[in-house]
């Protein structure tokens, strides 16, 4: 008998079952990258998996530590440069699905990347912005996978890398963006999803075994919980299995 | 082009004090070897113009070369933090440097324009950042439908360095794997000089092979694992485990410029 799952094991799980039925997805690196590949192959084999490093169709058998390593480009159906990825690729809105990581989420799904503190003299310096916010504009969906705290889940960012949803619920539209936006927040111990409404991230299932008291608790702002809330469906061994062994090298 | 030089002699002709330099590769082919002799000769005031500064822009940023960085992504990709750059940014050490940061589709395009002699690119982007307030970029209307688009400002480079697997006797030069925007900094740089693992009689096609031709570089230099710990695909690989230990070496200050003493001052320079 292996192992129970851990909290960060549902997560990428929860997050793989989400690419069922994509063509494609864009990864960042980190656990994003890791679910993906998990997606590919537990349920989805034609998947195109797609790294900003110009990997179009790459087919790692081990997550790679970069989004540039070599294994990406051997195994890609096509390899192009950089601006040919975002011309050609994100920008006209083909990739159906990206996977995205942050430091901060707020409630329209708005994601900082960039500092902790000012923007002049920050506390803390993230690495920036990447690819993320014309991936967030373009790609037809948008799922966030990040921790859930109250470090992360706040209230206010103290900078907007990438628009979710903005400050208001037809924000996306006014600003030209293509594709719709945050479909889920896949958090260690829940899923969210938009409002269809207001757009305001709802808590719609919780991950085996985890409270709605308990999401409150790590959530920065005052969490609106669905009328119905889901569960989780608990990781089948063959799940977990196959992230272990994707993980392992 | 003429005959291949020593890196150090590229370095000694085509890059001074205060340039704009883009040293370009993205995770891969990334130019190592030319910028440990940048740090080597003691470049200063450099604006370091690269996507994803990585760890080589974290050494040259920590010796002391870096007036300005201009950039998309500074993380150590996979493990964490620059600390360098962190650290110069943060507090100012080991003196203050001043920062312009991009997202990539901006980047990409700087170069592209850079390359193709135009003063600005054009895309749909930054709307609704905070990056908007904070980088040179600005709002334009397209002319044809009225649409609301971003322009960035091309890059002004000086110089361009980058690296390659193969270049022939008369300097031609072909990369393969990752192509990240090397052809756009070669094209859109005053000058330009390319690293490469080896010298061959002919250039043999290669699948998705770059080519640049040698009458477009200044200089060619012959860096065998000229990337190291970035790879080149299909002569080298890339040194993971580098990268997970630059993290411990990078953290502390002491720690960094021993291993720069080490392995670049005392250990480096032409083979």
């Amino acid at each position: 008998m292996s192992a129970p799952a851990t909290a960060a094991e549902v997560q990428t799980i929860a997050a793989a079952r989400l690419l069922r039925e994509a063509r494609s997805v864009f990864i960042g690196v980190g656990r994003p990258s890791t679910a993906a590949i998990l997606a590919r192959r537990l349920y989805n084999p034609e998947l195109v998996l797609i790294y900003e490093s110009g990997t179009i169709g790459a087919k790692p058998r081990h997550v790679p530590l970069s989004i540039g390593d070599g294994e990406l480009a051997e195994t890609a159906d096509a390899v192009v440069a950089v601006p040919e990825m975002f011309n050609y690729w994100i920008g006209p809105g083909r990739i159906d699905v990206a996977f995205l990581g942050a430091a901060q989420i707020d409630r329209r799904g708005n994601l900082n990347s960039t500092v902790i503190g000012p923007y002049e003299a920050p506390k803390t310096r993230l690495p920036g912005a990447g690819g993320a916010p014309e991936i967030a504009a373009s790609c037809g969906e948008v799922v966030v996978v990040i921790p859930h705290g109250r470090r992360s889940f706040v209230e206010r960012l103290d900078f907007r890398t990438t628009v979710g949803f903005g400050d208001a619920p037809d924000d996306r539209a006014r600003l030209g963006f293509r594709g719709r936006g945050p479909t889920a927040v896949v958090t260690d111990l829940c899923l969210l999803e938009p409002d269809p409404e207001t757009k305001e991230l709802t808590l719609t299932e919780l991950h085996p075994q985890v409270s709605v008291e308990a999401v409150r608790e790590a959530t920065g702002w005052e969490l609106r919980v669905a009328a119905e809330v889901r569960r989780t469906a608990a990781p089948e061994a063959e799940e977990l299995e196959a992230l272990r062994g994707l993980s392992a090298r | 082009m003429s005959a291949p030089k020593s890196l150090s002699e590229a370095i000694a002709d085509l890059v001074r004090d205060g340039d704009t330099v883009a040293l370009e590769g993205f995770t891969h082919l990334i130019p190592f070897a030319a910028g440990h002799e940048l740090i080597r000769q003691r470049r200063r005031d450099l604006t370091l113009v690269r996507m994803t500064p990585d760890l080589l822009y974290d050494q040259m940023i920590g010796m002391g070369c870096a007036r300005r960085l201009v950039f998309s992504y500074g993380g150590n990709p996979g493990v964490g933090s620059l600390h360098r750059f962190r650290d110069a940014i943060e507090n100012g050490w080991p003196h203050p440097i001043e920062v312009e940061e991009h997202s990539h589709a901006g980047m990409a395009n700087r170069f592209a324009a850079a390359a193709s002699g135009l003063p600005f690119a054009v895309l749909r982007g930054y709307r609704g950042t905070d990056l908007m307030r904070h980088t040179r970029v600005a709002t334009i209307e397209c002319p044809f439908t009225g649409e609301e688009l971003t322009a960035v400002p091309a890059l002004d480079l000086d110089v361009a360095v980058v690296h390659a697997q193969e270049a022939d006797r008369d300097g031609n030069v072909q990369l393969w794997g990752i192509p990240g925007v090397q052809k756009e900094a070669v094209l859109g740089a005053r000058r330009s000089l390319v690293t490469v693992e080896r010298l061959v009689d002919r250039l043999e096609p290669r699948p998705g092979g770059v080519i640049i031709p040698g009458w477009v570089l200044d200089a060619v230099a012959v860096a065998p694992s000229g990337a190291h710990p970035s790879y080149s695909l299909g002569i080298t690989e890339r040194d993971n485990d580098f990268y997970k230990a630059w993290d411990a070496i990078a953290r502390d200050r002491d720690a960094f410029l021993a291993w720069m003493e080490e392995h670049v001052i005392a250990g480096g320079g032409d083979r």
